[in-house]
């Protein structure tokens, strides 16, 4: 919303600056985006006096002129037309800055003569599109400050102009006079009485207006008259002038008496030229499928219930919205039909929606106007017509009622300090809303009908606390809940985020926060991308998708880096991924992907290529972080995008996934562009069971002084046997006895034949009652044969 | 003796390896070496002389071993000095390369904004990011026809043909978080509710999805002035600038009332923000006291209690505070990025030790 500080003072008589009024626009909730004021951009300009002015010896078209100024009699070049003696006119020094053409003058030399500064157009000074010559003032002392002459003679080129912004909730602030009300009611100032006497007519509106009785709970009102014999055409400079200032282009007299009274008042009107309505008008629901060619030249199709004003040829308005252009007025009107009437803000904004229209009058018909105003609009915009361009009006035509806003909320003065925390004087407060055009009765605050968004005792509460300016509010201690040290508030799962966040990155590992939606094609690769968890209105092809899982982000996200040159990559994230479209269908993950090598060549020689057991570490050291147990089991058969031959599952148990590692499929990268290898792990949290208790004691440490035993094993077993089984089957030999197994060579093939391997393992023997005899080693050692054996068909290796 | 001690410790001195001692050791003190030759003849002695001679002898063995000893320690120091000296390596070549993981901004400042709040006694809450438009909207009081629906460019999820109902909604704040937390929890309640939101916008300044965490505290007595307090407090601990000042700005937000916009006041000398001083306000948050309606959605008596809300971008707070300058960056993942603007894994931030290093 734009308005000049003339047109606010129009309504409000104030004494206040700038500045304070700026202040308290923004701290009542009318928030100041912006001020563009002359005064400022044309400070230093000052005027001068033409003393003599000859032709330059070298250039036909420039004058040589002598300036009287406040700084003494200076030379000008000058290649105006009109530039010539006796002229009082407006100097750029040297060192001012000309906006019009984006120069700060010099002293310069012009065809060998020099110049001490500027005689400026309109233009150069940003006053108008004037550039036909140098400004000449009919008035004006040599030295005088030019923004003081124009305050003087011309003050609307000196008006600043204000833009603030309009929370939905007020409409009464769309137009000038609300604001005005808001800084009287903060004390800037007193309003202005603006009424106007109704215009009696002299003969009967030839012109009817109906409105459908089932339209009007969406059209309740409408008021209507023709004013006939007016002539339109440009509109006075006045009125060009306010509209230009706040950006609006004038079209004609009439046009701008509408717009004019939509900035003033937040009033829209519309006027159809009288002689093109074919009989009278109607206000309709639509039935659907009604064309309409609106004041933009762009033909509309209407849907059913929209509203609709139609005369005998069809639809000629969208209530609200738009006016037509078959009916509209032009130059050559001379009957014109105003209309005043009151839309249905819910009905206007479906409407508008609908048929992508964003014009003045739906931006304030959905907010809501002032009903009660709308008998009264009628009459000052006649008033306005008739003085600019002449005519006769006739009676006004009513169809409908305004409809009913009164209410009245309970002003509890209490409720200020109890719910804001201010201490208010209880008259202060009654005060406030008086001003702000509420009628208090008792204790019953009436609202006013400008006022739609107040709905309540709240809202009360809210519009004195805004009068009394909530930047003066103390804050006030929050007591704490309990006294004492705070306890924790985290969830376990909420812990378990964390800490497989910090381990992830202490091994290493960069977090990403890559987007929550992705393109159908990566979404699919990993078992999404179809239409449950398709967005309606993508901002994209590439984020069609919520992701199904965060390794094709973290996949996207590697070809990004290794296209910039970077191919040894540890990327993770933890976040939501999406099992489907309903609320609550997305469980957390947490993510790793590496690729390339584990580092740069080195003096070394420790780079290798990252490998499945690189992110098998990392998989167990986030699940150990997160207290997952350590006992779980490996499985294969994960999903598809994993290499079917190079991953595990683990698992406490074939349903219960803790998390997946592994290589990815080689066509996953490929069809994401990713040069691979790639290794990744992704963790759910979830599945990790919570424990059943928290205790914070850790049980007795077990420990022995008695010697220890390590005794190695080699097993040839089929290559296919895998090194768990193994293990488990020698940590089974003797409960008691067995503290660890530990793999410490593979060796396939070589001397041992196709389809055989040699598993080696170290066996660590913790006696817990005596010193192990060579006996007892013995017998362990047998035992484990054994199992071994057993378990796996493989023989000690000789 | 005199010469006898003389010649072995001298020799023992002069003795250039652990061989050529060991033969001096015999010589002198072994079994038939010449002190212990000399030993034997003492019980051929008077008592005199044996009072005389017997001690004499024994400090000359004594002598003669700790010289020995000496030397062996002597030699062997010698022999790892030459082998060390022999032992250099060029240690400015580069160590093992350990890989060196990071944080996300949005992490490490949601986890200092948790903290913060946790000392007030708020919980962490979460919630679905695909909401109803019951939750997203109409239990805040934005009823379908309100503009701030049309304003928020909202993302609606696909229905199949023949699914009627309305569409879902990619939360648009995580206000729908707070409906649930009431429901769940009722009142009194403190919560904030970090999250990701969504909103079909993309420029310089903004992404279609970016981060918010909002807060609320119901009770039968809190007003806005606990929520100016409580804003206040935490930009002081949040920004570490003691002289925070705040400017509350009335406002509107359909399920707050009053409503407050809040500034910052700050300074952009240099073209870099410094907080606290200056004479620029920079818009940080929205806030206001619940509005009724949206306390009988989340199921509390609005009759009974009353509270206070607010929002703020995870994003924006962090890009403040780190001075990074391209919000859209934080969802690339560039690597330099990530590196640059990220955080140590061990950098936990607490109250005890402070938010930032």
């Amino acid at each position: 919303m734009k308005f000049t500080l003339s047109w606010l003072k129009d309504h409000l008589e104030t004494d206040a600056s700038l500045d304070d009024i700026l202040y308290a626009l923004t701290d009542l909730g009318l928030e100041v985006e912006g001020v563009e004021n002359p005064l400022d951009r044309l400070a230093d300009f000052t005027i001068g006096k033409v003393v003599r002015a000859e032709k330059h010896p070298d250039a036909d078209k420039l004058k040589v002129c002598q300036v009287a100024t406040d700084a003494g009699e200076t030379q000008i070049i000058c290649g105006a037309p009109n530039a010539r003696e006796g002229i009082t006119v407006v100097i750029a020094k040297p060192g001012v800055y000309v906006p019009g053409i984006d120069t700060t003058i010099g002293v310069g030399k012009i065809r060998g003569i020099e110049s001490y500064g500027m005689m400026c157009s309109e233009r150069e000074m940003e006053l108008s599109e004037e550039h036909d010559g140098i400004i000449e003032l009919p008035s004006g002392e040599v030295g005088q400050r030019f923004v003081d002459w124009l305050a003087e003679n011309d003050p609307a080129k000196v008006d600043p102009v204000i833009e603030i912004a309009i929370t939905p909730n007020r409409p009464d602030a769309l137009g000038v006079r609300g604001i005005a009300r808001d800084l009287a009611a903060r004390g800037l100032g007193t309003m202005k009485a603006r009424d106007t006497d109704p215009v009696p007519g002299s003969f009967p509106c030839p012109i009817k207006v109906t409105i459908d009785a089932d339209t009007l709970d969406q059209a309740p009102v409408f008021y209507g008259r023709v004013i006939k014999g007016v002539k339109n055409g440009p509109s006075p400079a006045w009125l060009q002038n306010v509209l230009k200032a706040i950006g609006l282009r004038p079209i004609s007299t009439l046009v701008d008496i509408t717009n004019f009274f939509t900035y003033d008042r937040n009033r829209p009107l519309h006027v159809f030229d009288a002689d093109k309505v074919q009989g009278d008008l109607r206000v309709h629901r639509a039935k659907g499928g009604e064309t309409f060619l609106g004041l933009d030249e762009k033909d509309y199709t209407l849907e059913a219930d929209m509203t609709a004003i139609s005369d005998e040829n069809g639809v000629e308005s969208l209530a609200g919205i738009m006016g037509g252009l078959e009916t509209g007025c032009t130059d050559e009107t001379t009957n014109v039909f105003l209309e005043a009437a009151f839309f249905d803000p819910i009905r206007t904004a479906y409407t508008g929606r609908a048929l992508k229209i964003n014009s003045d009058a739906r931006y304030r018909f959905e907010r809501g106007i002032d009903p009660a105003w709308t008998p009264v609009g009628i009459e000052h915009a006649t008033r306005m017509i008739l003085d600019l361009c002449g005519g006769e009006a006739s009676e006004v035509v009513v169809a409908g009622e305004i409809p009913d806003h009164s209410r009245a909320y309970k002003l509890d003065t209490a409720r200020v300090e109890s719910l804001v925390g201010m201490s208010l004087p209880a008259d202060e407060q009654r005060a406030s809303l008086e001003a702000l055009g509420f009628v208090m009765d008792g204790d019953m605050a009436q609202v006013p009908s400008w006022r739609p968004d107040v709905q309540g005792e709240a809202d009360l509460v809210e519009e004195v606390a805004r009068i009394a300016s909530l930047t003066k509010l103390e804050g006030k201690p929050l007591k704490r809940t309990q006294p004492g040290v705070p306890k924790p508030i985290l969830t376990p799962m909420q812990r378990r985020e964390q800490a497989a966040r910090r381990t992830a990155a202490a091994l290493g590992y960069n977090e990403c926060v890559t987007y929550s939606f992705i393109d159908k094609a990566s979404a699919s690769l990993f078992g999404g991308g179809d239409d449950a968890t398709m967005l309606e209105n993508p901002i994209s092809s590439e984020m069609s998708h919520m992701r199904p899982a965060l390794l094709p982000g973290l996949l996207q996200a590697a070809a990004r880096n290794q296209a910039r040159g970077f191919s040894n990559l540890a990327l993770f994230e933890v976040g939501a991924a999406f099992h489907g479209g309903e609320p609550g269908e997305q469980h957390l993950q947490v993510s790793g992907l590496i690729v390339g090598q584990t580092g740069h060549k080195d003096v070394h020689g420790s780079q290798r290529p990252v490998d499945v057991f690189d992110v098998k570490a990392d998989a167990e050291a986030v699940l150990a972080a997160i207290g997952a147990p350590a006992k779980v089991q490996i499985l294969r058969g994960a999903r598809e995008w994993w290499h079917p031959g190079r991953h595990g599952m683990i698992c406490l148990g074939p349903k219960k996934v803790l998390g997946t590692f592994g290589e990815l499929h080689p066509k996953v990268l490929q069809e994401m562009d990713v040069k691979g290898p790639a290794m990744a792990f992704t963790i759910w949290p979830a599945e990790v069971p919570m424990p059943k208790k928290r205790a914070t004691s850790r049980g007795a440490l077990a420990m022995t002084d008695l010697q220890a035993v390590e005794r190695d094993f080699a097993f040839v077993v089929d290559a296919d046997t895998e090194a768990l089984t193994l293990v488990n089957a020698a940590a089974g030999a003797d409960k008691a006895l067995v503290d660890e197994v530990r793999v410490f060579d593979e060796f396939i093939g070589g001397s041992l034949g196709e389809g055989k391997k040699s598993l080696a393992i170290t066996v660590r023997l913790q006696p817990t009652e005596a010193t192990l005899k060579d006996a007892d080693i013995e017998a362990v050692s047998a035992r484990i044969v054994e199992k071994v054996t057993k378990a796996t068909g493989g023989t000690l290796r000789g | 003796m005199d010469d006898l001690r003389d010649k072995y410790i001298s020799a023992i001195s002069s003795a250039s390896d652990e061989a050529v001692l060991e033969d001096l050791r015999v010589q002198a003190v072994g079994k038939k070496g010449e002190v212990s030759l000399k030993m034997r003849e003492l019980g051929k002695m008077t008592p005199e002389e044996r009072q005389v001679a017997g001690p004499a002898l024994n400090a000359l063995k004594d002598e003669i071993n700790s010289a020995l000893a000496a030397k062996k320690v002597a030699l062997a120091d010698a022999a790892l000095n030459e082998r060390l000296k022999t032992e250099w390596l060029d240690v400015s070549l580069p160590a093992r390369e350990r890989r060196v993981g990071t944080i996300h901004p949005v992490s490490q400042v949601s986890e200092e904004v948790t903290a913060i709040f946790a000392d007030m006694g708020f919980a962490v809450a979460e919630g679905p990011q695909i909401e109803s438009d019951w939750y997203n909207f109409d239990a805040l009081n934005i009823p379908g026809h309100h503009p701030a629906r049309a304003e928020m460019d909202t993302f609606y999820t696909h229905r199949k043909d023949g699914d009627n109902r309305p569409p879902h909604v990619l939360r648009t704040h995580t206000s729908p978080v707070q409906i649930r937390s009431m429901e769940a929890q009722g009142a009194p309640i403190r919560v904030i509710c970090p999250g990701r939101v969504y909103r079909a916008d993309y420029d310089q300044t903004h992404t279609p999805m970016f981060h918010q965490v909002e807060g609320l505290a119901i009770d039968t007595d809190i007003s806005m002035a606990n929520l100016k307090w409580v804003l206040e407090e935490f930009c002081r601990a949040f920004f570490e600038v003691d002289g925070v000042e705040l400017r509350f700005r009335a406002s509107h937000f359909p399920f707050t009332e009053p409503s407050a916009e809040v500034d910052i006041r700050c300074s952009w000398e240099g073209g870099t923000l410094k907080l606290g001083e200056g004479d620029d306000w920079l818009e940080i948050l929205g806030s206001g006291m619940v509005h009724p309606k949206v306390l009988e959605a989340g199921g509390i008596d609005p009759a009974k209690y009353q509270g206070f809300a607010f929002g703020m971008g995870i994003d924006r707070i962090a890009m403040l505070k780190y001075g990074i300058p391209d919000l859209r960056a934080f969802f690339d993942s560039d690597l330099r990025w990530l590196r640059h603007y990220g955080f140590p894994a061990l950098d936990q931030p607490s109250l005890q030790g402070g938010l930032s290093r």
